[in-house]
């Protein structure tokens, strides 16, 4: 049980994908704008993220390590996690309708997030087992709704204030950013 | 007789914030000279630089973005911010670590953001961060309080220390903190008996005490003239002494520390009533208060005693000012005469 507590603990908090390991920045720069889009974004990351570790675990160990085809392991987890984007899309499309529209092109943009092919790749290198690697993805994916969840909130913020006006929209959001990651490094020496 | 044409309120708002800012000035007054008293000279070197570079980069970005300068200096903010960093640095650092910290803190933290009422980080201790991370040999080494050992650098040899390239070695000690953190092999009382810096102090170390006792009175002063509300510094000062308490293992080689060495050494009395009581970046309802102190609170005590980091008020306060806009949108105040308050991600557009 512990072991999965620091998993948890150590991805969401102390190398997380966005502030730590500065992985999946494009969604965190893009969908930031709106607390309500970055809720569902957050939503449907972790869905996937969680799936698509599982998942690349299982095409690893079942279909690439037993006939030695290793050096495929990257294409064949691209298309494992294009797959699951797909199925999450699917699955929004017939259940939250308005959060399909309001997500647009970021939904089917998951499958070009880094963090959710780091995360299967760490899966393999850190030779993770079934439960490890579905928590890591998990923990990943927590990482990453909390940050975009917080930046959001401190976007809308941002939008109102009297920004000088060459650093108005994407240039104050990434000074924003990177004093949010002066701050995550204060859970350094955590795990 | 003469008629007023002003419009509602009518109620003249008796504090501007140039008044708040000379109020928390005054109220730093007990904490600096405490700090004098047990650390020398050293800081009213800091005190300087750290103010006359809050001017000068005050003054230099309201030029650029075309502001009025003297309007916007008057209101004390950018000496207040100066004031916050410079008690929160080491005495005698090189020149160069005040007037980084302050330039970073001042334009970055807060003129690229707008200014007074806009920035979400609180500058002083995105100075400070920027500085522990970028620095952290010059930024660790802090020298012996008055009382304990070898005495303190004098006017001369502070000046060297200062400006030119002398070494604070020869004067510096670990603090309570550092100590008690990397304590792993003798029980808390024999501690306490044979580190100098503990041993000539009561409760948290010669000078931190007094220091931190001397902030408390600032505070409680600020808090009797209504600057800010109890709400923040309750919340975090209750959730430190909790944590402490129930982690506390009375005094084994392996224990972390009492309460009351959490409550008064490091940063804590400075942190709970002159930086988390920034009405800008923190949360702004009275009730997200109370949820932004007991953060800061929880987060400084798992940082000291896990972390990597010996003290953690600036961590702690950069992480709330992040989680800050979230806690407002969930503590939105009941609209007096409508039902239950309706959250900003509820609202149409």
């Amino acid at each position: 049980m512990t072991e999965f507590a620091v998993i948890l603990l150590s991805t969401v908090l102390v190398n997380n994908y966005v502030l730590v390991q500065f992985l999946g920045l494009c969604p965190f720069m893009g969908v930031s704008n709106k607390l309500e889009t970055a809720v569902g974004m957050g939503g449907a990351t972790t869905f996937v993220l969680t799936l698509a570790a599982i998942c690349s675990y299982l095409v690893n160990k079942y279909l690439l390590a037993p006939y030695g085809l290793e050096y495929l392991r990257t294409i064949a987890f691209i298309l494992v996690i294009a797959v699951v984007v797909q199925f999450a899309r699917m699955f929004i499309e017939k259940t939250s309708p308005l959060l399909y529209r309001v997500l647009g092109v970021f939904l089917p943009l998951i499958t070009t997030n880094c963090a959710v092919l780091g995360v299967a790749l760490q899966n393999t290198l850190k030779a993770n087992n079934f439960l490890q690697s579905t928590f890591y993805g998990f923990g990943a994916a927590l990482g990453f709704s909390l940050v975009l969840i917080l930046f959001a909130a401190m976007r809308e913020r941002l939008a109102v204030a009297d920004v000088p006006t060459p650093f108005k929209g994407a240039a104050i959001g990434m000074i924003t950013a990177g004093l949010m990651s002066l701050a995550f490094m204060g859970f350094t020496g955590l795990v | 007789m003469a008629l007023m044409h002003a419009s509602s309120p009518h109620t003249a708002q008796p504090q501007t914030s140039a008044n708040i800012m000379q109020l928390v000035l005054a109220a730093m007054v007990p904490g600096i000279v405490a700090l004098v008293a047990y650390f020398g000279v050293g800081v009213l070197f800091n005190l300087a630089l750290c103010g006359l570079t809050a001017l000068a980069s005050e003054a230099l970005m309201l030029k650029l973005r075309g502001r009025p300068i003297g309007f916007y200096l008057r209101d004390y903010s950018a000496l207040v911010t100066a004031a916050l960093l410079a008690v929160a640095l080491p005495p005698y650092c090189p020149w160069w670590i005040p007037v980084v910290g302050t330039a970073t803190a001042i334009i970055l933290a807060k003129q690229l953001y707008g200014g007074l009422g806009f920035n979400p980080f609180n500058p002083a201790m995105v100075g400070y961060v920027v500085l522990l991370i970028s620095f952290p040999v010059e930024m660790t080494l802090w020298v012996a309080p008055a009382t304990v050992e070898h005495g303190l650098p004098d006017i001369e040899e502070a000046f060297s220390l200062v400006f030119g390239n002398y070494q604070v070695d020869g004067f510096t000690m670990a603090t309570p903190l550092e100590i008690v953190r990397h304590n792993n092999s003798i029980i808390m009382s024999q501690l306490y008996n044979e580190e100098p810096v503990l041993a000539k102090g009561s409760i948290a170390g010669a000078g931190w005490e007094m220091v931190n006792l001397a902030f408390l009175v600032g505070g409680l002063y600020l808090l009797y003239r209504k600057v800010f509300t109890w709400h923040a510094p309750v919340g975090m000062l209750a959730a430190l002494f909790l944590l402490s308490t129930v982690f506390y293992d009375s005094g084994s080689s392996l224990s972390e520390g009492s309460p009351l060495l959490h409550l008064f050494s490091g940063a804590t009395m400075l942190g709970a009533f002159f930086i988390i009581t920034d009405p800008v970046s923190s949360a702004t309802s009275t009730r997200g208060r109370l949820y932004f102190g007991i953060g800061v609170g929880i987060l400084v005590f798992v940082i000291r005693v896990w972390g990597s980091y010996p003290d953690a008020v600036a961590f702690a306060v950069l992480l709330m000012n992040f989680a800050a806009p979230l806690i407002d949108n969930y503590t939105l105040p009941r609209t007096y005469g409508h039902a239950a308050p309706r959250r900003a991600t509820e609202k149409e557009d």
